[in-house]
């Protein structure tokens, strides 16, 4: 496991092969603490009272609550990422005439959609009450305000996806040549909702009192973002012959790169949250994550234009790279509220350094 | 609608905030840790009004503390912390002689190191972080001699005991209510803050959103559950089960200021009485969530009895957090356009 030397097991006695290094622990934090001379220190103490820890905690147990969401939470940020880059990439692809990958947009775009509705009710404690979330409309839940913009975008991706199912006796009908009137507007207003699907799980995640999530405010947007870019554009990729797929492969590469910045920025910039990140499970699923988008990126700015097989793999690599980065960062997030430290040891540095 | 500390920030009238017209005083709790004595009658009377279910039957291995935390099946948490230290100016007659170690440190590392291994991190109620395969270790108690039949100076120990009654924070700026995306949670008259049962679908942002790990999802039911400060009996001019069951008033309830009042008072007293280190928590409407309705007097830092010491609710920065958001989705949106008006080479 990822534990750092703050809780490393109890294995040795008080005077085994670890005292030193306990003791030294010790000092430090005798030094950091001496202002507040409760302590005693007449030798016969030294080996008690101060924690082998740098900070205190009750038992060491959480101070915060586990989050009580599973893995089809960060799956759920996966697909609708997926179904805000898909929209977007069909809206342009209607504007600019390329049918295959507006097809290919439109439909993704529905089915990551419905999908997406699967997980978000599916984790739901009730889910027979899923409509509840449409009893207010609250700025200060970002879950509310999620609900507000995917009742608002869901709309026009379902219209322009039925127009590309239609069969095409049915399209000759008055109701069918309506809808196929409608797509192109319905597209567009869903497109221009994308951006907000794509970016407010961000959102969703920072206003939580998980350290690893609300202190990553700055960088998950462009995290989020760029993985739903990178996605949309990977599977678009998979879709799409090659030389409708161009814009595609743009619209993947700056997801791809804007991914993997950001994510480079963030574990620099958060403080001890970011232990979160680079340590145990989450650490794992995002090397990878970073490993197949790079992967994913190298191929479809090599070959993605030549191939279709290695545009097909990068898109796929892509994919895969992306939906791991979510899963990633959502480990993180609750790794973060199990070990106390993250919680007790910045709030303890921001007293001190404020008194 | 949103004011100037509506988001964070001290805030005079809660209740008023949230649309309650010529609403009651705002309510709360201060519990005074120097006199909980830890027989957890809080925890029934809370349990037996309320119908809390149980929470679990188990042994922690820890300490008198068989509960462990506040969770969604229980709204009062009695804490116990064994330290060596003396209590204020108390004299155990033990200064000058030599003692032996304590098995304190040990325990708690025996018990973080395990927990972490547990489900949900030790974060489920009745967690027992002594099922993990290792082998048994011996943390110095209980004895199995009659007290004082040894006398030796390794079977001396000094220490202090502190015993405090946890709760919902009933917070003025709450992370649980802001979040909540049903209504289900909300403010009432008395300035505090509930859940309604018939609304709630158990979407579970709440408890990502509490910055104390107060409200919980209870298991088999899918509702978010925490304590009321016993809404129903305050409607009828009650005062809560758990502080009508207090035996030593360690649990009080009033009017807010007048209890901020008289917490004030009572800290002046401990300091005058040779117990410096006592001091207020959550009494300051300038800390991270402007107050809490229920605040309390402790004896020693805030994260010892699982407190986190600074908690900031995460509303603060939620102008922000749109912020980099949009910047984000402006820029998502200008890739897709550029991706286009590139012509896809």
């Amino acid at each position: 496991m990822s534990n750092s030397g703050v809780n490393s097991p109890l294995a040795e006695p008080p005077d085994g092969p670890d005292a030193h290094g306990a003791a030294a622990q010790t000092l430090a934090r005798g030094q950091r603490r001496r202002a507040r001379g409760r302590r005693g220190d007449d030798g016969s103490r030294e080996q008690s009272m101060v924690p082998r820890a740098e900070f205190r905690s009750y038992y060491g147990r959480p101070v915060l609550k586990p989050p009580v969401w599973e893995w089809k939470v960060p799956a759920y940020l996966f697909t609708g990422g997926l179904s805000a880059g898909s929209a977007v990439l069909a809206a342009g692809a209607d504007l600019t005439s390329r049918p295959a990958l507006r097809r290919a947009g439109r439909i993704s775009s529905l089915l990551t959609l419905l999908v997406s509705a699967y997980f978000l009710i599916a984790d739901l404690g009730r889910p027979e009450r899923f409509h509840h979330m449409l009893r207010v409309a609250k700025p200060t839940s970002p879950m509310s305000v999620g609900t507000w913009i995917l009742t608002l975008y869901a709309p026009g991706v379902g219209i322009a996806a039925l127009s590309e199912l239609l069969p095409a006796k049915a399209r000759r009908t008055i109701p069918g040549r309506l809808l196929d009137r409608l797509a192109r507007p319905a597209a567009l207003a869903s497109a221009a909702l994308a951006p907000a699907v794509a970016s407010y799980t961000a959102v969703l995640l920072s206003q939580t009192a998980a350290p690893a999530w609300h202190e990553a405010h700055p960088q998950l947007p462009f995290i989020f973002t760029g993985s739903a870019a990178a996605s949309a554009g990977g599977l678009a990729m998979v879709l799409t012959p090659v030389d409708e797929a161009g814009p595609a492969r743009m619209f993947a590469c700056y997801g791809g790169v804007s991914e993997l910045v950001a994510s480079k920025l963030m574990e620099q910039q958060l403080g001890l949250s970011s232990e979160a990140y680079t340590t145990g499970r989450a650490h794992q699923l995002r090397k990878w994550s970073q490993r197949l988008t790079t992967a994913g990126l190298i191929g479809a700015t090599l070959a993605g234009r030549r191939s279709r097989a290695i545009a097909g793999a990068s898109g796929l690599a892509l994919l895969a790279g992306s939906a791991l980065q979510r899963f990633g960062v959502f480990e993180a997030g609750v790794a973060s509220t199990k070990d106390p430290k993250y919680v007790v040891v910045p709030q303890r540095q921001r007293l001190d350094r404020s008194s | 609608m949103i004011g100037d500390h509506s988001l964070s920030g001290p805030l005079d009238d809660v209740a008023a905030d949230a649309g309650h017209l010529a609403p009651p005083p705002r309510v709360g709790f201060f519990t005074d840790t120097s006199v909980c004595i830890g027989c957890k009658a809080c925890e029934v009377a809370c349990k037996e009004w309320n119908l809390v279910p149980e929470d679990g039957l188990n042994l922690l291995g820890m300490s008198f503390d068989n509960t462990g935390m506040l969770g969604a099946n229980s709204w009062r948490h009695v804490a116990f912390i064994e330290q060596q230290v003396p209590l204020g100016n108390q004299d155990t007659g033990l200064a000058g002689l030599p003692t032996g170690p304590s098995g304190i440190e040990q325990m708690t590392d025996a018990i973080s190191s395990t927990l972490r291994h547990a489900e949900r991190g030790g974060g489920e109620l009745g967690t027992t972080p002594l099922h993990v395969d290792s082998e048994p270790q011996s943390l110095g108690m209980p004895s199995f001699d009659r007290p004082g039949a040894r006398t030796g100076a390794e079977d001396r120990t000094d220490f202090r005991w502190l015993m405090a009654s946890d709760v919902c924070k009933h917070c003025t700026h709450a992370g649980c209510l802001d979040v909540c995306p049903t209504g289900a949670l909300l403010r009432t008259e008395f300035g505090t803050v509930v859940v309604q049962q018939d609304i709630c679908n158990g979407c579970g942002y709440c408890v990502s959103g509490c910055p104390y790990g107060v409200i919980d999802r209870r298991p088999h039911d899918g509702r978010a559950q925490k304590c009321t400060l016993c809404y129903d009996r305050l409607r009828d001019g009650l005062e809560p089960a758990c502080a009508k069951a207090c035996p030593t008033d360690s649990i009080q309830f009033g009017p807010l200021e007048e209890l901020r009042a008289h917490a004030a008072q009572r800290v002046e007293q401990l300091h005058e009485l040779g117990v410096t280190e006592a001091r207020l928590y959550g009494h300051d409407p300038n800390d991270g969530v402007g107050g809490n309705g229920a605040f309390f007097l402790l004896l020693d830092e805030p994260e010892v009895y699982g407190l986190p010491p600074d908690p900031v609710v995460p509303t603060r920065d939620l102008p922000a957090m749109w912020k980099y958001a949009g910047i984000a989705a402006s820029a998502f949106l200008a890739a897709a356009v550029a991706a286009f008006a590139g012509g896809g080479h």
